[in-house]
């Protein structure tokens, strides 16, 4: 279980352009919760997902995964709890390495890196098994360089990277905006797929309305660095686009209501 | 080019190609244009020399040298790292401090080696004329240096240090701490460089706190010329590549010292300005190639 207590962050504190990213964030993810994350830009999805994952660490408050404090954990450290897919498809993977090198960098994940064989023998089936699964044929490239590989090809290994070892939380950052419909739809399918098998532990941003609705037990909304709607099991199964957007508006409203009031 | 100035070329190529791979170590692979290396290959050569008049091995001299120039990486590297100094910066700042350093090691600007023991000694004996001894054992160990430092970049540890260059994001994601890579890759590279400058010192007969002058940009110019002819298709033949690009190097420049036309001939003292157009034509050489392709 993974635990964010009171957490605050801020950008550029004390200058004009003061962002105060995280106000206040309380969330539990519990075991098992596939959780989808909503809200306009700037609201604070990236920060909170990168908060989690110990990009930076939050100005106050605490984190905490499986009952270790991890709050002043550098990123790398955390790194044996959790798993990221990035929105850059070019991110998660290492273009120069071959595609076995790549999941041979993932499957020490966490773990001590020595002097044994980069690539081991015993684990060229696991991954030519894996690869199998993702049904795009590249279980009969292992030795291709993934600069090689498109987009698509490079998230999907990605998503098998992060899950080649089991991560107490799967961090998805909008993993599937920088792709095309079709093959968005593919990553999405093997995400949930993947997830699905594994009872992963998940956060995914999206901008997807719909998606966030289709996917996932629980779904949170971000407000201006607030969670301004948690909701999950029935509750969240009956959401629908439009109760989104009343609830979306309903709060840019407010905003706008106080804006003109400090206008007049 | 006389054969024996082409042996000599050789033998410096094979030297300086020790340089050259740990050149490419932080150049290439780590993304890390390290400037440290005009201190730490006559560090090298000092601790070597001050090891040797002292009665050390001179073997052991080396290990010694290569220990010196691991801890100059590592300074270079730290300052990079945890005190957020760009790597440029931080470089030529390393390299700054250690000519004070190389010359408070020897206690003087330069130490002569002149009958005192060598590297070279054991080859001597094997029956080996003096005139190849360094190439001989120049090429044993540049051989040996490439074929450790591939071997290595193959490991678990090794490649995250490739992934380090290459997807530093990544690699942090997957739990690996980049910093203590960056510290580890720039401290073996100096250590490589320390090495090459204790064998040119060995081979010369003196280590001059001079001597390090210009090392980056011949590493550099021998790094493009490698790649540029040899290609890098493989990590093994990069280094190979590296190592051949060092000797070519070396061969152009005795080929450019030795042309006349007519009462005009080349200084050594030209050998910047040489470099210089040596690294410009072969940076600009795969665009001509390419230009010439369309047509």
């Amino acid at each position: 279980m993974i635990t964010l207590d009171h957490c605050h962050k801020y950008f550029h504190k004390g200058s004009v352009n003061e962002v105060y990213a995280l106000n206040d964030i309380c969330l539990q993810i519990r075991e098992g919760d596939f959780i989808t994350v909503i809200g306009s830009n700037g609201a604070g999805k990236s920060t909170l997902l990168n908060c989690i994952a110990g990009s930076f660490f939050p100005d106050s408050g605490t984190i905490t995964i499986n009952n270790h404090d991890v709050t002043k954990w550098p990123e790398y450290k955390r790194a044996r709890f959790i798993a990221r897919v990035f929105q850059d498809p070019l991110l998660g993977t290492c273009p120069s390495a071959t595609i076995e090198q790549n999941l041979a960098l993932a499957i020490k994940r966490g773990k001590r890196r020595g002097l044994g064989k980069g690539v081991k023998n015993s684990e060229r089936d696991i991954f030519r098994e894996k690869l199998g699964h993702l049904h795009l044929g590249l279980e009969e490239r292992l030795l291709d360089r993934v600069g090689l590989l498109s987009g698509g090809q490079r998230q999907a290994l990605t998503m098998l990277m992060a899950t080649m070892i089991k991560p107490e939380v799967l961090l998805l950052d909008e993993h599937i905006a920088a792709l095309d419909p079709k093959t968005a739809n593919q990553i999405l399918g093997l995400t949930s797929d993947i997830v699905g098998e594994q009872h992963l532990t998940t956060m995914m941003i999206t901008h997807n309305m719909k998606h966030a609705i289709a996917f996932g037990n629980r779904l949170i909304m971000l407000h201006q660095g607030r969670i301004i709607l948690d909701v999950d099991g029935t509750e969240k199964s009956k959401l629908t686009v439009d109760d989104l957007l009343q609830r979306f508006y309903t709060v840019q409203g407010e905003e706008l209501s106080m804006d003109s009031m400090l206008l007049t | 080019m006389t054969l024996y100035a082409a042996l000599g070329a050789v033998e410096q190529g094979l030297v300086y190609g020790i340089m050259v791979i740990g050149v490419y170590l932080t150049f290439r692979i780590l993304d890390f244009p390290d400037l440290t290396v005009d201190g730490s290959l006559p560090l090298g050569a000092a601790i070597s020399a001050v090891a040797i008049t002292g009665g050390i091995n001179p073997y052991l001299s080396l290990v010694l040298a290569m220990g010196g120039g691991f801890c100059a990486g590592v300074a270079t590297a730290v300052l990079n790292t945890k005190f957020k100094i760009l790597h440029l910066l931080a470089s030529i700042l390393t390299m700054i401090a250690l000519y004070s350093i190389n010359i408070r090691i020897m206690g003087g600007p330069n130490i002569a080696l002149l009958g005192t023991p060598t590297v070279f000694d054991a080859v001597s004996v094997l029956g080996v004329p003096p005139y190849l001894a360094g190439v001989v054992v120049f090429a044993l160990f540049a051989i040996l240096v490439a074929v450790i430092i591939i071997w290595f970049l193959s490991t678990e540890l090794g490649q995250a240090i490739l992934a380090t260059g290459d997807n530093p994001q990544m690699i942090t994601s997957l739990g690996v701490n980049t910093h203590t890579i960056i510290i580890l890759g720039v401290g073996l590279s100096n250590a490589l460089v320390a090495l090459s400058g204790a064998l040119v010192a060995q081979n010369q007969g003196a280590a001059d706190v001079g001597m390090g002058i210009g090392t980056i940009i011949a590493g550099l110019a021998s790094v493009i010329i490698g790649e540029t002819v040899f290609g890098t298709a493989s990590i093994a033949r990069a280094f190979f590549a590296a190592l051949l690009g060092s000797i070519l190097y070396r061969l152009a420049i005795a080929l450019a010292l030795g042309v006349e036309f007519g009462h005009f001939s080349f200084n050594p003292s030209d050998l910047n300005l040489i470099t210089a157009l040596l690294v410009v034509s072969a940076l600009i050489m795969p665009n001509i190639k390419k230009r010439l392709m369309q047509r």
